[in-house]
C-alpha cells in the first residue's frame, strides 16, 4: 500500500511544470513564487521611483503632467509596500520558517496557496489600473473625503486602489494567520518558543500585528466604498461626517505597518550577523522582548501621523510619549546587534555587508523618527521631504537593505545555487551610495521647506540643487538593483552545486540540502538549544534547558511528522524506507479559484462604477461569489489523504 | 590584493565619496524662501532651537553607532583563511540594562522641552491679536478679517511683532496652512475651525503652501504672508475697504467691466466684485484683485500679460484648476477683461 501511495504521489507531482505551479501547495514553492512576483513588483515601484525623480530632476518640469505624477507616486508608495515588502517578507516566511521550526510544511498548506493567489491576483487587479488609464490617484494613504467623495475624485482611479487593497488585505489575514498557527503548533520536538530563532519569532510578532491592525484598514476602505457607492457619508462633512475618522481608522492600521514591514527584517539581521560571527545573537531574550514591546507599542502611536491634525496638545502629547517610548526598544536591538559583532570573526560577504549597512541606516531613519516624535518639530518636518528621507531610511535603508542580505544569505538555500560574490559587492556598494545620494539630500529638502507629493516647484524656490543630486542618486540605484537581477539570472543557468549549509549556519535549514526535497527533513529533527544545528554540529557548551522528551514532545503534534531519529536529519543520511511514510498533501486548484472568485468580485465592484458597464457590474460580482462559494464547497470535500482509496 | 583590502579600500572611497554631499549640504541649505532655519517668526523660531539641540543629539548618537559598528567590522573581520571560532557569548544583562537605560534618558531630555513647547504653542494670545479666517479652496486661499470687513485671496497681510489668530476652514476637502518661516503646519479640515497662532517678527513677504495633498494641483496651492508695519497694515486696510471703482473712466476698462458683468460670460457666476452684481462665492474675490501680487494661487506673478495667458486658458496654467470658461475669449476681450481687473486697486 505504501509503495502504490508513493507512486501515485509522484504521479501527481509529474504533471506539467505549469500545473505544479498552479496547483501547489509547498510552502517552499509558494515561497518562490512570492519571491519572484514581488521581485518583478519591485522592478515596477522602482521604475515609478525612477518616473518621480526624473519629473523632479528640474523645476517645472513638463515631463509628468500633475494627474500622471499624482498617479505615479501614489503607486509607488503603494506598490512597495503592499506589493514588493511586505510580499518579500511573505516569501521568507514560507520558504524559511518550516524550515527554521523543523516542519514539514505550514499547518493549512491550501491556505497558504490561496493567500498566494490572492496576493497575486489583487496585485493585478490593482496594476490594470494602468491599462485604463486610471491608477489610483489619492496616494498611498488615501485621505477622505478627498478620496471618499465622487466629487473630488471621479473616475476610477480610487475604486481600483480600494478593491486591490482588500484582496490583498485577505490574503494577507489568512497568511498571518497560517503563519501563527503553523509557529504555536508545528514545532519539532525540543524547539520550545525560547529556542526559536529570532527570524521565527519576528514572523510569530508580525502575524499577531497583521491579525490585529488589518482589520482596522478594512474597515476604513469598506467605509470609503460606501461613501462612493452607496451614498453614504462616513466622510463626508457637508452631511455630518468627519474626514478625520479616516485618519485614524488608516493609521491605526498604518503604523503597526511600519513595524509589519520592518520586524521580518530585523529578524533577518538576527539570523545573518550571528552566521558570519560566528557568535550567537548577543542578548537573545532582549532582542526577541524587544519586538514583542515594539509590536505592542505600535497600537499606541498612530496619531503621530497626525500631529498637523489639531487634536490638541493633551492627546499630541499622550502620542510623543508613547512614540519616544518606542525608541527604546529599538535603540536595544541595535546595540545587541553591535554586541553580535562584537569579539566575532566576521566574515565579509554581501550578505554580511548589506545586513551591517542595515544597522547603520536604519539607525539614521530611527532617529530622525525621534525627531518626528518632538511634535513642535513635527508641526515643521511632517508632510515636508524631511518626513521622505525619514521613512525611506526606515524602508530602504531599513528593510529592503535587510532583505537583500536575505536575499544572498538564502538564495543558495532556495534555488541551490550560490550568488557571484563580487557581482553582489558591486552591488552593495553601488546600493549603499545610490541610496544615500537618493535620499541623505532630501533631509536638506525638508529643512529648505519643500512639502511632499509636490508634482512642480517653481525656480525661485532653490531646490533644484538638492532634487538633481537625489534624481541622479535614484538612476544609480536603479542600475544597481539592476545587478541583482543580472546576478541572480546568470546564477541560475549554473549547476545547482550548493552545499547544504555554504554559511556554516546555525539554524535547521542548513541541516538539509540545498535546495531542500519536498518534504524537508527525512527525519523530523530533535532540538536540543537554541541555534540547533550549530549545537548538532559543534556541540553546545551548555545546552540551555532540559533535554527535550521525544514521545512527549511528539504527542499532539503533526501527525504526519512521522520518523524516530534522535538527531538532526542529515538529508540523504536518513533511510529511505522512512521517508516512504511521509504524507505531502496533494495539489489542490481550489486555492487558485478561491482567490480569482474573491478578486471578480472586486472587479465587478469597479465595473460597476463606469459608467458604460455598470449594469455589468453586480452581475461579474455574483459571479465571483459563485466562484467562491463552488470552489470553498471543493476545498472542503477534497479528499487529503487520497492514497487511502487506492 | 586580497579581499579584506578590496574591502577596506572600497568602504573609504563610499566614506569619501558621501563627505562632500554632506559637508556642501550643510553649505548650501537655507537658500530658499521657505527656509526654516532662518525663522521670522516667534513658532517657527522656538522650533528651529528646540531642532537644533535634538539634531545634535541625534549626531552623537549615529557616530557613536557608526564608530562601533566600524570598529567591530574592522577589529573582528576573519582574515583569508582563518577559521576561528569565538566564544560563544549570549549575553551581558548588565550591559542591556546600561543601553536600555541611556536612551530613556536621552528621550526624557527630549520629551520635556517638547511638550512645554507643545502647549506653549497653542496659548491664545493676547486681545490685541489680529483675527484672520482662513478658507481653503481646492487650490487657493481665501483670507477674511472680519473685523475690518476685508475679504482678499492669496495674500494674507499681517503685522509685526502682533499676534495673528487664524481660524481655519475648507470648503472642499484637507489642506494643510504652512508658511515655513512663520510657523509650523495646521490642518485646514473641514467643519474642524483649527486655529494656528504665530507672531510675525520680520517685516517682509514671506511663502507658503498647502501641505496636505488635496487633489491633482496641490502643488500649486501657494499663498504670501506679507508682514508691514502697522502704518502699512492700516493703509492697506483703508484701501480695501473701499468699494470697487465705479465705471473706470478708461474705456478699455469700462468695456472690460461690461464683459465681465454680462452673465453669459460666467464671470459673476463665480466670482465678486463688491458694489456689483457679481457676488459670486466659488472662486476669489476679485474687489481688489489689481492691488495683489499674485494670481491663481500663487502659480503667476500678478502682471498684465500673465492675466492675459490666465484668461486665454486656464486649464492650460494650471490643468484641473474650477475655472472654466464658458467659451474661448477673443484676444480684444482679453486685452479689455486685463484692463478692469487691473482698474480693480
Amino acid at each position: 500500500m505504501v509503495e502504490s501511495a508513493l507512486k501515485l504521489e509522484r504521479a501527481r507531482y509529474e504533471r506539467s511544470a505549469l500545473v505544479e505551479w498552479l496547483t501547489t501547495v509547498d510552502h517552499k514553492k509558494i515561497g518562490i513564487l512570492y519571491f519572484w512576483t514581488s521581485l518583478a513588483f519591485l522592478l515596477i515601484g522602482g521604475l515609478l521611483a525612477l518616473l518621480i525623480r526624473t519629473q523632479l530632476i528640474v523645476p517645472e518640469n513638463t515631463f509628468l503632467g500633475p494627474e500622471a505624477y499624482n498617479e505615479v507616486f501614489t503607486m509607488h508608495g503603494t506598490i512597495m509596500i503592499f506589493l514588493v515588502v511586505m510580499p518579500l517578507n511573505a516569501a521568507f516566511f514560507n520558504f524559511l520558517v518550516p524550515l527554521m521550526i523543523g516542519a514539514r510544511d505550514v499547518a493549512f498548506p491550501r491556505l497558504n496557496a490561496f493567500s498566494y493567489w490572492a496576493f497575486l491576483f489583487g496585485s493585478l487587479l490593482l496594476l490594470s489600473s494602468f491599462l485604463f488609464g486610471a491608477a489610483p490617484d489619492g496616494g498611498w494613504f488615501g485621505y477622505a473625503n478627498l478620496t471618499s467623495s465622487r466629487l473630488y475624485s471621479p473616475g476610477l482611479n480610487i475604486d481600483f486602489w480600494v478593491m486591490g487593497l482588500q484582496v490583498l488585505g485577505v490574503a494577507t489575514l489568512a497568511s498571518a494567520l497560517n503563519f501563527f498557527v503553523t509557529i504555536v503548533n508545528m514545532r519539532a520536538p525540543g524547539m520550545s518558543l525560547m529556542r526559536m530563532p529570532v527570524f521565527v519569532w519576528m514572523t510569530l510578532v508580525t502575524a499577531v500585528l497583521i491579525l490585529l491592525a488589518f482589520p482596522s484598514l478594512t474597515v476604513g476602505l469598506v467605509m470609503i466604498m460606501f461613501d462612493r457607492y452607496f451614498g453614504t457619508n462616513f466622510f463626508n462633512p457637508a452631511a455630518g461626517g468627519d474626514p478625520v475618522i479616516w485618519q485614524h481608522l488608516f493609521w491605526i492600521f498604518g503604523h503597526p505597518e511600519v513595524y509589519i514591514l520592518i520586524l521580518p527584517p530585523m529578524g533577518m539581521i538576527s539570523e545573518i550577523l550571528p552566521t558570519f560571527s560566528r557568535k550567537p545573537l548577543f542578548g537573545y531574550t532582549f532582542v526577541v522582548f524587544a519586538g514583542m514591546v515594539i509590536a505592542f507599542l505600535s497600537f499606541g502611536v498612530w496619531a503621530h501621523h497626525m500631529f498637523a491634525v489639531g487634536l490638541g496638545p493633551v492627546p499630541n502629547a499622550v502620542f510623543a510619549t508613547t512614540t519616544m517610548l518606542i525608541a527604546i526598544p529599538t535603540g536595544v536591538k541595535i546595540f545587541n546587534w553591535l554586541g553580535t559583532l562584537w569579539g566575532g570573526a566576521i566574515e565579509m560577504k554581501t550578505a554580511l555587508l548589506f545586513a551591517a549597512s542595515f544597522i547603520a541606516m536604519f539607525t539614521i531613519g530611527g532617529i530622525s523618527g525621534v525627531m518626528h516624535a518632538s511634535v513642535p518639530v513635527d508641526y515643521w518636518q511632517t508632510d515636508s521631504y524631511f518626513v521622505v528621507a525619514h521613512f525611506h531610511y526606515v524602508l530602504f535603508g531599513g528593510s529592503l537593505l535587510a532583505i537583500m542580505a536575505a536575499i544572498y544569505y538564502w538564495f543558495p538555500k532556495m534555488f541551490g545555487r550560490m550568488l557571484d560574490e563580487r557581482l553582489g559587492k558591486l552591488h552593495f556598494w553601488l546600493t549603499l551610495i545610490g541610496f544615500n545620494l537618493t535620499f541623505f539630500p532630501m533631509h536638506f529638502l525638508g529643512v529648505d521647506g519643500m512639502p511632499r507629493r509636490v508634482f512642480t516647484y517653481s525656480a525661485d524656490m532653490g531646490w533644484d540643487l538638492w532634487n538633481l543630486v537625489a534624481s541622479i542618486g535614484a538612476y544609480l540605484l536603479g542600475a544597481s538593483t539592476l545587478l541583482l537581477f543580472v546576478n541572480m539570472l546568470t546564477t541560475l543557468r549554473k549547476p545547482a552545486d550548493a552545499p547544504a549549509d555554504p554559511w556554516d549556519g546555525r539554524t535547521l535549514e542548513w541541516a538539509i540540502p540545498s535546495p531542500p526535497p519536498a518534504h524537508n527533513f527525512d527525519v523530523v529533527p530533535v532540538v536540543r538549544g537554541r541555534d540547533a544545528f550549530w549545537i548538532e554540529k559543534y556541540g553546545a557548551e551548555e545546552v540551555v534547558g532540559p533535554a527535550p522528551e521525544r514521545h512527549g514532545a511528539e504527542s499532539g503534534h503533526n501527525p504526519h511528522n512521522s520518523g524516530s531519529g534522535n538527531e538532526v536529519g542529515h538529508g540523504s543520511s536518513a533511510g529511505h524506507g522512512q521517508a516512504a511514510h511521509i504524507h505531502l498533501p496533494p495539489p489542490s486548484w481550489f486555492p487558485l479559484t478561491t482567490a480569482a472568485g474573491l478578486t471578480l468580485m472586486g472587479a465587478g465592484m469597479v465595473v460597476h462604477a463606469t459608467e458604460s458597464l455598470a449594469s455589468l457590474g453586480f452581475p461579474i460580482v455574483g459571479l465571483g461569489i459563485a466562484m467562491v462559494v463552488v470552489s470553498l464547497l471543493g476545498w472542503t470535500f477534497e479528499p487529503i489523504h487520497e492514497e487511502s482509496h487506492a | 590584493m586580497t579581499r579584506g583590502r578590496l574591502w577596506k579600500r572600497s568602504l573609504v572611497v563610499a566614506l569619501l565619496s558621501l563627505l562632500p554631499v554632506i559637508a556642501s549640504g550643510c553649505a548650501v541649505i537655507g537658500g530658499s524662501p521657505q527656509s526654516v532655519n532662518r525663522p521670522a517668526g516667534d513658532s517657527m523660531r522656538k522650533i528651529w532651537d528646540l531642532f537644533v539641540p535634538i539634531f545634535w543629539l541625534s549626531v552623537l548618537v549615529f557616530v557613536l553607532v557608526t564608530a562601533i559598528l566600524l570598529f567591530a567590522l574592522w577589529r573582528f573581520r576573519r582574515r583569508p583563511g582563518e577559521d576561528r571560532r569565538p566564544e560563544q557569548l549570549h549575553g551581558n544583562t548588565r550591559l542591556e540594562i546600561a543601553w536600555t537605560m541611556v536612551p530613556a534618558i536621552i528621550l526624557a531630555i527630549i520629551a520635556v522641552p517638547t511638550l512645554s513647547l507643545m502647549f506653549e504653542l497653542d496659548r491664545e494670545p493676547g486681545p490685541d491679536a489680529l483675527t484672520v479666517r482662513v478658507i481653503a479652496h481646492q487650490w487657493w486661499w481665501e483670507f477674511q478679517y472680519p473685523e475690518y470687513n476685508v475679504v482678499t485671496a492669496n495674500e494674507l497681510h499681517a503685522v509685526v511683532d502682533r499676534p495673528v489668530r487664524l481660524e481655519m476652514d475648507s470648503v472642499d476637502v484637507i489642506h494643510s496652512f504652512w508658511i515655513p518661516r512663520l510657523s509650523g503646519k495646521r490642518d485646514v479640515i473641514p467643519n474642524w475651525d483649527n486655529v494656528l497662532i504665530f507672531t510675525p517678527e520680520e517685516v517682509g513677504t514671506f511663502s507658503g503652501q498647502c501641505a496636505e495633498f488635496c487633489g491633482i494641483q496641490h502643488a500649486n496651492m501657494k499663498f504670501r504672508v506679507i508682514v508691514q508695519t502697522q502704518e502699512e497694515f492700516d493703509a492697506w486696510i483703508r484701501q480695501q475697504q473701499q468699494p470697487a471703482a465705479e465705471a473706470p473712466a478708461d474705456p478699455l476698462a469700462a468695456r472690460g467691466r461690461e464683459l465681465f458683468l454680462t452673465p453669459a460670460n460666467a464671470c459673476i457666476g463665480c466670482h465678486t466684485v463688491a458694489g456689483t452684481q457679481a457676488q459670486g462665492k466659488v472662486g476669489p474675490d476679485l474687489t481688489h484683485v489689481g492691488s495683489r501680487g499674485i494670481i491663481a494661487g500663487g502659480v503667476l506673478e500678478n502682471t498684465p500679460e500673465n492675466l492675459a495667458r490666465w484668461l486665454r486658458n486656464p486649464q492650460e496654467v494650471k490643468p484641473g484648476n474650477k475655472m472654466r470658461l464658458p467659451r474661448q475669449l477673443t484676444d480684444d476681450e482679453i486685452e479689455a477683461l486685463v484692463a478692469y481687473l487691473r482698474s480693480l486697486q
